[in-house]
């Protein structure tokens, strides 16, 4: 299942959208090993197509410099389909490359209906799984944070 | 002559989980052949009928090799390569 935050969606549909009818992409970071999509990183299609996108490769590697750097990875890989269903072509299965990464798709082919869908692609295996959308994601759990829920009265 | 070889997590496997491995060679398709001698089913993940794959981006000291020679692009003590699956895809 993808948890993501309601802002990330809205900002993926929005980047689908102002770029219709080419292909949109890019990425949710988070932290390494979190599943935690917190970090919206919109992406130029450098193929400028309808049918196909590809991170600009200059792109590719200053975007994976700096999520080393961040100790990030790419929780969520994102691209739209502007004419046809948000279901991972032939071309999209190839080329996944990224076994824990969510591929989600939003399809725009529909001018008042956003689908979106989200997958697991590994070893040329689609998985698709559910996607939940929240106002916004749970507090991340932080190292220095007490071992047990504190009790009490929550302060606002 | 050693220059570093930054790998991606898919091909990690045959690194034994390693980010970075070790390799020497004239050029990058000496390299690969070295990698290949302790990491074997590495090269083939890369070239394809002597060229670099489709899918995949390869980068000398952060120029893609694309724009270089290729397979046969000469690499030097020191040097920095990075591979990287390419991000694409597409409707059709």
């Amino acid at each position: 299942m993808l948890i993501i935050s309601q802002e990330v969606v809205d900002a993926i549909v929005a980047h689908a959208r102002r770029d219709h009818p080419d292909e949109a992409c890019g990425i949710v970071a988070g932290p390494e090993g979190s599943d935690r999509p917190e970090r919206f990183v919109p992406m130029v299609n450098a193929a400028m197509s309808p049918t196909f996108y590809e991170f600009d490769s200059g792109d590719l590697l200053r975007l994976y410099r700096d999520l080393d750097a961040r100790s990030e990875e790419p929780v969520v890989i994102y691209h739209s389909h502007t004419a046809t269903e948000a279901y991972p072509s032939r071309t999209d299965i190839s080329y996944a490359s990224e076994p824990s990464a969510h591929y989600l798709l939003v399809s725009t082919r529909e001018a008042d209906v956003d689908e979106i869908r989200s997958y697991r692609i590994v070893d040329a295996q689609v998985t698709e799984e559910e996607v939940r959308v929240v106002p916004a994601l749970s507090p991340a759990p932080s190292s220095d944070a007490p071992a047990s829920p504190s009790q009490g009265v929550t302060q606002s | 002559m050693t220059v570093e070889v930054r790998i991606p997590t898919i091909l990690r496997t045959y690194t034994e989980g390693a980010k970075a491995v070790p390799g020497a060679g004239g050029t990058l398709g000496e390299l690969f052949a070295d990698l290949d001698s302790r990491h074997p089913g590495l090269a083939d993940r890369l070239v394809e009928g002597g060229a670099l794959r489709r899918f995949v981006n390869v980068y000398l000291n952060d120029e893609d090799v694309r724009f270089l020679g290729g397979i046969d692009t000469p690499v030097a003590d020191g040097d920095d390569v990075t591979i990287l699956p390419a991000v694409a895809g597409g409707a059709v």
